[in-house]
């Protein structure tokens, strides 16, 4: 099996897709929107994942082409963010966790951030309900709840893109986005908007099962067992004959990637992160 | 006039008993480190009326979920009856409360309903735990012992059930009899069906209804103090245990003040971190170092293993039980307890929580999913155990799989757990 660790290796599919990078758009960092005097209305936590990985990189633009497109003041942290700690704090390293969180609010404060928008349940968790025992207090928000935001406000809808109507889509729920943090209802308000065929997994919503990266598994091999846990949700997601299996977070993505894989059905059934979906159906 | 002094003596023996092992736990929960629950009462106080006296978690499962709330039920308003045996038992009287009248006919007649309920709920139970064999319930930690444990309540229940319908069975007869002392009360729509496989002279139904009356008391008070040695003390601790619930998100893990004092002296060297006298430790390596409320979660798990049959790491077959974190931290404490009174307070085993009973195999397998303390009918959080284990294990040994301490210099090193440059962070908005 893989090393966990290399998910460059396992997720480099990215040039295989088509350009869709035509409209080029330019990303505020903070330094560069201070320079100009300027405050955005919301700081676009990118976290590591959406940095660094390949697959989660195209989320990463996803979510910045619908705050651009809804014209929201955005901005990133860029070479200024650092990871939020979680993996460290999962498994068990509380220091570094706190090292990190440390100079990261020292960082946010420094720029006055009231209110942040996260590409990934974990760096959302963290930043909100970890970081104010420490001195942190912001505002913060999972992307898919920004999306169903915009969809209730009437900013965004799905049209000028991709039609999904008719599709099977399940929802694969983020265990820290889900029963961490109690949102089940924006990231399928995302999708009940695509006028697609919505299908649940038998377990799902409080009952979700893992992806099998939570707790820092996601940087370690697994413990011995009969199987890997992302083949058995992977199992249970093909039970509903999907043509898109929906994620929220870029662990989620890359532990369902590699059990679509494991089952030789890329070609049939596609992983798609929220922002992905709503990004296409709008033609972004 | 001997039956009521006996019955006196029988009362304060088993009420005696009971408070010295029940405070015995007491003692052993508060060996835990402290922890500050007093806060959101009135979230506390709702928390509790819902997932405890509501068993709001326990329907999750319908048919499991349903006959517990039969048992529930029947087990608290039957009490009520308890209350009258026992003024009954100690000024010898009969049928106390007989002056209600039609309401006391309506009382006795719905605990009949319900000891009926009762019967037939702990039979299925039997079943689905001997027959069926309901997975969760042989899984690795359900070794003899808890198997038996199980059983031995539900057999326990069954025959009280079955000596307070004899009971008033053959009280009705003399009733209907005209025997002296038996005056005419109560309904009885259940125990009549047994009427016809009693004995019928007035002497024989006396011996009989006297020795359901006793069996029925004393088996209660037996059962009283069965409780303290069994898993099913969680009819008494599930209502604290959900009072004293974590309110916060599941997702937010708790902060370690201890490390935040030596964090910031790192950053700020002028910081002065109020010290306490006693060293440290971080994270638990025995059952003392976790909080007054993981080992009370510890002494309220029934041992359902409804948190284990939703734990990904033990669908796929990996050694992780949260169950078994639940139970072993539950053993540990015991065992402590057990060293306090034998050597005193300071007495030392040489074992202790991790390794002795859990194992690294476990805690590491854990993808902090939250999927057992969502299951938990009583609210109690397996997850916390395994985290301050798996502190202990990084902060005060280094002992982590050579995996996560390159995720780990990583961070430190690159602010992310991958070895990428932090100077490339922002790439991705370039191509």
């Amino acid at each position: 099996m893989v090393l966990r660790g290399n998910i460059l290796r396992q997720t480099g599919l990215t040039g295989l897709t088509n350009n869709i990078y035509s409209k080029k758009m330019t990303i505020p960092t903070m330094a560069e929107m201070l320079s100009e005097g300027k405050q955005p209305d919301i700081l676009f936590w990118v976290g590591c994942a959406g940095s660094f990985d390949e697959r989660a990189q195209k989320i990463t633009r996803d979510i910045c082409k619908i705050l651009d497109h809804v014209g929201i003041s955005f901005a990133v942290l860029g070479t200024e963010e650092s990871c939020t700690g979680d993996p460290a704090k999962r498994a068990g390293n509380e220091f570094l966790f706190q090292m990190q969180a440390m100079a990261n609010i020292q960082v946010l404060d420094g720029y006055q951030i009231k209110k942040i928008v996260t590409g990934c349940p974990h760096c959302f968790n963290t930043l909100k309900n970890e970081y104010p025992a420490l001195g942190g207090n912001y505002d913060v928000i999972h992307h898919s709840q920004l999306i169903q935001q915009l969809i209730d406000e009437g900013k965004l809808k799905a049209e000028g893109g991709e039609s999904f109507k008719g599709k099977k889509i399940t929802f694969h729920d983020p265990c820290y986005l889900g029963r961490g943090n109690g949102v089940y209802e924006a990231p399928r308000r995302a999708l009940e908007v695509l006028d697609a065929e919505l299908v649940e997994m038998k377990r799902c919503r409080s009952n979700g099962l893992c992806c099998g990266a939570g707790g820092a598994q996601m940087f370690k091999e697994p413990e011995k067992g009969a199987k890997d846990i992302n083949i058995e949700r992977i199992e249970e997601a093909l039970q509903t004959n999907p043509q898109v299996v929906a994620a929220a977070c870029p662990f989620c993505m890359t532990m369902l990637r590699d059990g679509v894989k494991n089952f030789n059905k890329e070609t049939e059934v596609s992983v798609l992160d929220i922002a992905e979906i709503t990004a296409r159906a709008n033609g972004l | 006039m001997i039956g009521q002094i006996i019955f006196l003596l029988v009362t304060i023996a088993a009420i005696g008993l009971f408070t010295y092992n029940a405070r015995k736990i007491v003692r052993n929960i508060k060996l835990g480190k402290p922890l500050d629950r007093s806060d959101r009462r009135a979230d506390r106080w709702a928390t509790m009326a819902r997932v405890a006296l509501g068993q709001s978690k326990m329907v999750v499962r319908p048919v499991p979920g349903i006959l517990h709330i039969l048992v529930y039920a029947g087990f608290v308003i039957i009490n009520i009856e308890v209350l009258e045996i026992a003024i009954d038992g100690l000024f010898g009287t009969h049928r106390i409360f007989s002056f209600l009248g039609g309401f006391y006919g309506f009382l006795i007649g719905a605990f009949e309903w319900l000891a009926l309920a009762v019967w037939i709920s702990c039979a299925v139970f039997l079943i689905r735990r001997n027959i069926v064999k309901v997975k969760r319930f042989w899984a690795r930690e359900m070794t003899s012992w808890p198997r038996s444990d199980a059983n031995y309540i539900l057999f326990a229940e069954i025959l009280l059930m079955s000596a307070f319908l004899l009971m008033n069975s053959a009280d009705h007869k003399l009733q209907l009899e005209g025997a002296t002392h038996y005056l005419k009360a109560g309904a009885f729509p259940v125990s009549s069906w047994l009427s016809p496989l009693l004995p019928s002279s007035e002497s024989s139904l006396v011996l009989l209804e006297r020795i359901c009356w006793w069996f029925h008391i004393v088996g209660i008070f037996a059962f009283l103090n069965y409780l303290p040695y069994s898993k099913h003390f969680h009819i008494i601790l599930a209502f604290p245990n959900t009072y004293f619930s974590k309110l916060n998100p599941k997702g937010e893990f708790d902060d370690m003040q201890s490390v935040t004092n030596e964090v910031k002296a790192m950053l700020d060297p002028s910081f002065t971190p109020v010290t306490s006298a006693e060293p440290v430790r971080f994270g638990a390596k025995d059952a003392t170092d976790l909080t007054w409320k993981n080992l009370m979660d510890a002494y309220t798990c029934t041992e359902c293993g409804r948190c284990t049959s939703v734990c990904p790491a033990n669908i796929t077959g990996k050694l992780l039980s949260p169950r078994k974190i639940m139970m072993d931290t539950r053993d540990r404490i015991t065992e402590i307890g057990k060293n306090i009174d034998k050597h005193g307070k300071d007495h030392r085993d040489g074992k202790a929580l991790l390794d002795d009973y859990i194992l690294r195999e476990e805690i590491w397998a854990c993808t902090t999913c939250n999927a057992c303390t969502d299951a938990c009918p009583v609210n109690i959080d397996p997850l916390n155990i395994i985290v301050e284990l798996r502190r202990y294990a990084v902060m005060e040994e280094s002992q982590a799989a050579a995996s996560l301490n390159s995720m780990f210099g990583n961070i430190e090193n690159n602010g992310a757990p991958w070895k990428y440059s932090p100077a490339d962070r922002l790439n991705w908005a370039n191509q």
